[in-house]
């Protein structure tokens, strides 16, 4: 009920007008949203990729944080980010239980992404992405990252 | 083992005894508490009263913890000159450092209070709700001037409904008390408990107000819970990490649990606590698979596949590599000759590392599972134990039935259950223990201790099977043989804390 009335609002909005580089793609129902993301400006790392971004809503959304990865498939890679593993899983404080905010929401996440992307000049996966990708069996918002640096 | 009967029970009452008169540094006055450890340390060693693996500490109950925590809001509330509540929540910002909190407090006063979430002074403006015309929730987006909404001073206003919604959760499914931060992107501010008296309520508020305690509890160094399931208690003991590698500090709740207080387990010494997670650690891994795999399988010299010979001749070629080799030398095979099927080459150099590593392994495999299989056979004996205590209740009633015995009377059957239970828990800790300690001239004491205290616990565990009409002409016999287990347990603890407090063990890995 409170997530619902909540998404719902903010579907009519998204509808109504998108920031540069994001794309709604599905949202048929209120547990489940995809949403495409763009890099706008040159940045040689993210060029001529688009990446998918699946939103899972609980309950209790906005108060808790959606649970928010990449996925993978022919068209959308999962891009290259010191804090994206190679499974789709981010680690971004924004999206943690420390530093979820209920004021965000789907485009203000989408927007921070984006501009994560934007900044970033590594080509590279966090340490241990192996191990964790082939381990992990936890949901996103189980895990307990550590955010140790923000300069990226 | 009737020389064995000048160890009786009345020997050990007097110094088995803990004496509780020099653990009153109590949760109120521990002010200066991390200025005297050189003291309080050289304190203890003087002291004969207690043994040398038992150690100082008190037992509380909720009342206790919630008017220590009282007790201290209310003298720093006099000195800072803040209201109790502000106190408090300057108190759990700083974890209870009261020190750090007093310094800091009178050396930047506004940046104190502005980063536990108080900044400007609240008194003047309680927190109230209100409706507030042309208000629109960033939360639920409902807009509306009959909405009721609150904001704290950080002036974030959201609908009440939402603010409800958002303690809720935080209380409720994250356990979170004395951090709840505002709900606005990026506000630091605390919600104090003024405004959550204003917001939440009922059962919502009680389970606030316990967390609110459980924190205290959480914050302090020296104070810790209980672990066992439903005990409310709280233990203090002044035993900090850094101390662990020479101390087994384990502690006895007024629930009847014993655990370690330097990492809640279940109590286990004598071996120190990271020599318990190591232990735990590698039970529980696969490194023992590992070690499984090159005890009964052979690497191919060349490429290091792993090979198990199920059959055959000892003219092996390797599926990957087609490395050809002998598994009896693990030589090549081209220096075998035409001495085919039958490797007469033990002493050929080319095989002597690769049987070496081998031995080596199995050996090492050998001796984990000699000290694991009786690890494990005391901790099932443990586990059993709840059965041995039904048990033995039942016996007792049935004892007190059939020979006319009274309750008092039939009592050492149950200090002989105890008795066991206790000395199986340090038994099986012995044999993890001994599996980390390196070979000197004490592991041979440690060995007989153990030794010993193994054929107690198993005579008296034996007098437990007999038949109840022989029980009777038994209580002798068996409350002696309890007394004496209990001997040689506190003889092998104190023997084992007093040369890890001395640091005289040598352990073959690193503890920490």
């Amino acid at each position: 009920m409170f997530a619902s009335k909540r998404l719902s609002k903010e579907l009519s909005k998204l509808h109504d007008k998108l920031p540069p580089g994001i794309t709604l793609i599905k949202a048929d129902d209120f547990t489940e949203w995809l949403m495409d993301i763009r890099v706008i400006d040159s940045n040689p790392l993210y060029q001529d990729e688009v990446y998918r971004l699946k939103f899972v809503f609980s309950q209790t959304y906005p108060i808790e944080a959606p649970e928010v990865v990449f996925v993978k498939d022919e068209d959308h890679p999962i891009p290259w980010h010191p804090h994206v593993y190679s499974n789709g899983i981010i680690c971004l404080d924004l999206l943690d239980r420390q530093g979820w905010s209920p004021v965000h929401n789907v485009e203000s996440v989408c927007v921070s992404l984006q501009s994560m992307l934007t900044s970033n000049t590594k080509q590279e996966r966090p340490p241990g992405d192996e191990h964790f990708v082939k381990h992990n069996k936890q949901r996103p918002k189980d895990i307990n990252f550590v955010f140790h640096d923000n300069q990226v | 083992m009737d020389s064995d009967d000048d160890f009786n029970s009345s020997q050990m009452s007097d110094d088995e005894f803990m004496g509780g008169q020099d653990s009153d540094d109590s949760l109120g006055d521990d002010s200066d508490y991390q200025d005297d450890v050189g003291f309080e340390s050289q304190d203890k060693d003087i002291k004969p009263t207690k043994h040398a693996y038992e150690v100082d500490f008190k037992v509380f109950n909720p009342a206790d913890i919630q008017s220590h925590q009282d007790k201290q809001v209310s003298e720093v509330s006099n000195i800072l000159g803040q209201a109790p509540e502000a106190t408090a929540i300057l108190l759990r910002h700083l974890r209870w450092n009261k020190e750090r909190l007093i310094d800091q407090y009178m050396e930047k006063t506004d940046e104190v209070l502005e980063s536990a979430g108080l900044g400007e002074t609240a008194q003047t403006h309680p927190p109230r709700i209100e409706k507030v015309p042309g208000f629109a929730c960033d939360i639920c987006c409902e807009d509306g001037p009959d909405l009721d909404t609150f904001a704290m001073k950080c002036g974030h206003r959201f609908c009440v409904d939402c603010y409800q919604q958002y303690l809720q959760t935080k209380i409720k499914d994250e356990g979170e008390a004395a951090r709840i931060r505002c709900p606005g992107d990026a506000c630091n501010r605390i919600v104090d408990s003024k405004s959550l008296d204003l917001l939440v309520s009922g059962r919502l508020k009680d389970r606030y107000q316990e967390l609110l305690t459980r924190t205290y509890v959480d914050d302090k160094e020296n104070l810790r819970w209980c672990p066992a399931p439903n005990c409310v208690y709280a233990i203090e003991c002044s035993v900090k990490d850094k101390e662990l590698k020479r101390i087994v500090p384990t502690v006895h709740c007024e629930c009847g649990h014993y655990f370690c207080f330097g990492c809640s387990l279940n109590d286990h010494q004598p071996a120190p606590c990271s020599l318990v997670k190591k232990w735990l650690k590698k039970c529980a891994d696969d490194s023992e698979t590992a070690n499984w795999i090159s005890a009964n399988t052979k690497e191919c010299p060349k490429c290091a596949s792993t090979i198990e010979k199920n059959g055959g001749c000892n003219h092996m070629t390797c599926r990957k590599c087609r490395n050809e080799f002998c598994w009896m030398c693990m030589g090549v095979w081209s220096e075998h000759g035409t001495s085919w099927y039958n490797c007469n080459r033990f002493e050929e150099k080319s095989g002597f590392e690769a049987r070496d590593a081998q031995a080596k392994s199995r050996q090492s495999l050998e001796r984990y599972l000699h000290y694991y299989n009786r690890y494990a056979n005391h901790e099932q004996s443990a586990k059993l134990d709840k059965d041995i205590y039904l048990k033995t209740e039942k016996k007792m009633t049935q004892l007190q039935n059939t020979t006319g015995m009274s309750w008092i009377e039939v009592q050492f059957m149950d200090s002989a259950s105890q008795a066991l239970q206790q000395c199986r828990q340090t038994l099986k800790w012995t044999y993890a223990f001994a599996y980390y300690l390196a070979r000197n001239n004490l592991t041979e004491i440690f060995e007989d201790n153990q030794k010993d205290l193994e054929m107690a616990v198993e005579n008296l565990s034996e007098m437990f099977e007999k038949p109840i009409d022989q029980l009777k002409g038994l209580k002798v016999e068996m409350m002696d043989k309890t007394a004496y287990c209990n001997k040689r347990r506190i003889i092998l603890l104190d023997d084992t804390a007093e040369n890890l407090k001395s640091g005289n063990w040598e352990f073959n890995v690193q503890i920490v």
